[in-house]
């Protein structure tokens, strides 16, 4: 059992299931799920298919955060490759067709990739502080946006388009499968070769990992090259959605919900170790919270009260300090083992 | 110093001494550069559009960027303990809806101005005790505190709300006049906040103990500096700063709106920056960051003048900070590599 706590996904698992049970109470018809022309259908699908955009992002942000770095940008570079994609489509004379999108899809996430690359010049090369050097671009990023779509919303009716969002492969949304698919791939790149291990050693000591031979410039310009290139998948997955580019609106806040997601799931911001299922649940965690909060029936403008509460709540329970109160009250005769310092790397 | 005076050329010594000055006062340089940068904008304004330094000009200046300028004064604070305090712009939106919504529940200014400051100062509190107390990064901390301060201001209310409460409007339609200068008593309180900032930060115990803590807080807690209550109180001041810069934007935009100051923190960290303040902590003045918000104000101003896009406004300030970076990287690079 004591094993069992103190695996690092043991908390945030236990926050997803505690939310889902409570979901379940509340509303019997929360795990019901239907099959209509095998489609499926029900309030858990649907988080899966709205947590896709978050799930890139936090992707992407778990491997910048894992090199000690943050990436602000991510909402600005989702504004920017809705933009670049919508106004090929808008533009060319047979938005319908298959091709123009997957050339406009393309073209967006090429952009963004080139963000990315942006990023992590600045980072990597110039050795620009993380958080500064993003800021940039999630300043100028929108005015970008703004420019490509003349100020305006650019609306396009596309069958192709909408299928990124709304569709559907093999009974699951399609979205999902694009996010599920990253997961994957980068979850395969990062633990079945060395590069997982020598993105931590970048994070744990940058120096140190740079004696010993590791060539921290390319991998931490490479974790930022991902983010922006997820970022810019997310981007088209949330035009696609609304069906329209907006530069004001698309990624709004995403940055921080992206964070957040990678904080929740046991990565700690100090860099270093890194756990991808962990960003998964914490992305699962956050989109269950808000199916959660439009049920309560709270308009979605307060709902950031809520997140506000479970942050903290989190953060509290991830607190070492926390922990050694608690350890005081249970039971004093064990030996007060110190408490690690980073907090997040054994939340138990 | 005696030696340099009993050289002959006269040049010379005027050479070094200006060495030596920039030498021990390597973090001013920044701060220097945005003031150059500052006035190369006036005149190149000037110059371009032949009635940009007027006097009425500079004066809506400060007018426009009162509460930017409040709360660069209250993150200049924070950032140079090392910390960041993502939440003042959220923070200012609820106290200015708040402020409206009590006022129009009848309550007086006398006692609607200090509930809100109070307001303020009780997520600052909030997010100073996460930090100190419960190692919380201060990105996070701050970021609880955004999502709290702006669902409260939903919360207040959806829509926005009309101020009629004279003494509040009185903030900003006086005007005193000095010939074609005018100040508004808004424009008064953001600069007296300034100096009071910049005043505490460079003369106090406290100030330096800010920035003892943004060197390195290993070592001031080991010369027995109170880094506890410092820095708790630094998210104190941002907090209050950014209740006043509610109530100075209620009384400027004559309503409280709950969707105010979206993305606020970031212009007021880019001011902060660009105003010579590392993001590091340890270095930065609060008359920088003044400096850092003028530009602000005078890429807007321009950019409405030219009459473009304002999308054009973030695009430059963005470049602005990446070209202080640029500056702030030579600096400390010459500085380290001279050590």
């Amino acid at each position: 059992m004591t094993k069992l706590m103190k695996h690092r996904l043991f908390w945030p698992v236990c926050s997803l299931l505690t939310l889902i049970i409570v979901n379940t109470i509340a509303r019997p018809r929360f795990m019901k799920i239907t099959v209509r022309d095998g489609e499926l259908y029900g309030a858990l699908i649907d988080i899966l298919r709205n947590s896709a955009p978050l799930m890139l992002v936090a992707l992407g942000m778990t491997l910048v955060i894992a090199t000690r770095g943050i990436d602000l940008s991510v909402g600005a570079v989702m504004a920017v490759s809705g933009a670049v994609s919508l106004t090929i489509i808008d533009g060319s004379s047979s938005p319908g067709s298959t091709g123009t999108v997957l050339v406009a899809i393309a073209a967006g996430v090429g952009v963004a990739l080139l963000l990315g690359v942006w990023n992590g010049f600045l980072v990597a090369v110039l050795n620009i502080q993380p958080i500064i050097a993003t800021l940039v671009l999630m300043l100028a990023g929108r005015g970008v946006a703004l420019l490509i779509t003349d100020g305006f919303i650019t609306t396009v009716n596309s069958a192709p388009l909408e299928y990124v969002s709304t569709g559907y492969l093999l009974w699951l949304p399609f979205a999902f499968i694009i996010a599920m698919t990253a997961v994957v791939v980068i979850a395969v790149f990062e633990r079945r070769t060395a590069l997982g291990v020598l993105t931590e050693a970048v994070g744990i000591n940058p120096e140190a990992s740079r004696l010993a031979g590791v060539r921290s410039r390319g991998i931490i310009l490479g974790a930022y090259v991902v983010s922006g290139t997820l970022a810019g998948i997310a981007g088209i997955i949330y035009s696609s959605n609304i069906r329209a580019a907006d530069a004001n609106a698309a990624g709004d806040l995403i940055e921080l919900y992206a964070i957040l997601a990678v904080v929740l799931g046991g990565t700690s911001l100090m860099g270093g170790k890194f756990t991808i299922a962990g960003t998964v649940i914490g992305v699962l965690i956050i989109q269950t919270l808000k199916s959660t909060i439009l049920f309560l029936g709270v308009s979605s403008a307060q709902s950031p009260v809520f997140f506000a509460a479970v942050v903290i709540l989190v953060v509290l329970i991830q607190s070492p300090r926390l922990h050694r109160m608690a350890r005081g009250l249970t039971g004093g005769a064990r030996p007060a083992n110190p408490a690690p310092r980073s907090d997040a790397e054994v939340p138990a | 110093m005696s030696t340099d005076v009993a050289t002959p050329s006269r040049r010379v010594t005027l050479g070094r001494a200006a060495r030596t000055f920039l030498d021990r006062r390597a973090s001013l340089m920044p701060t220097l550069a945005a003031f150059v940068i500052f006035v190369v904008l006036l005149a190149g304004a000037e110059i371009h559009f032949g009635n940009f330094v007027t006097p009425l000009n500079m004066s809506a200046l400060l007018l426009d960027n009162a509460y930017l300028l409040i709360l660069a004064v209250g993150m200049t604070f924070v950032i140079v303990t090392g910390g960041i305090d993502l939440s003042v712009g959220s923070v200012m939106a609820f106290t200015g809806v708040l402020c409206a919504h009590l006022l129009a529940a009848g309550h007086s200014a006398a006692v609607v101005v200090p509930v809100i400051i109070l307001g303020g100062a009780a997520i600052g509190l909030l997010i100073g005790v996460l930090v100190q107390y419960f190692d919380v990064q201060p990105f996070i901390a701050s970021l609880a505190g955004l999502f709290l301060a702006r669902g409260l201001a939903y919360v207040v209310s959806l829509s926005s709300i009309r101020v009629e409460n004279e003494s509040i409007l009185w903030l900003q339609t006086t005007r005193y006049r000095l010939g074609e200068w005018y100040i508004t008593p808004t424009g008064i309180m953001a600069l007296l906040i300034a100096a009071i900032g910049a005043f505490v930060m460079q003369y106090t115990r406290f100030g330096r103990t800010i920035y003892a803590i943004g060197g390195n807080e290993q070592s001031a807690r080991l010369m027995g500096l109170d880094v506890a209550r410092t820095k708790v109180l630094v998210y104190v001041i941002s907090g209050v700063c950014a209740g006043l810069a509610g109530l100075v934007l209620t009384a400027y935009s004559g309503a409280g709106y709950p969707r105010n100051g979206i993305g606020t923190e970031l212009d007021v960290i880019a001011a902060v920056v660009i105003g010579g303040t590392l993001l590091t902590g340890g270095t930065g003045y609060v008359l920088g960051s003044v400096i850092g918000v003028f530009v602000f104000g005078t890429i807007k101003t321009v950019i409405s003048f030219q009459g473009a896009e304002q999308s054009w406004t973030r695009i430059i300030v963005g470049l602005m900070l990446l070209l202080f970076i640029g500056v702030q990287r030579i600096i400390v690079f010459r500085s380290e590599r001279r050590r």
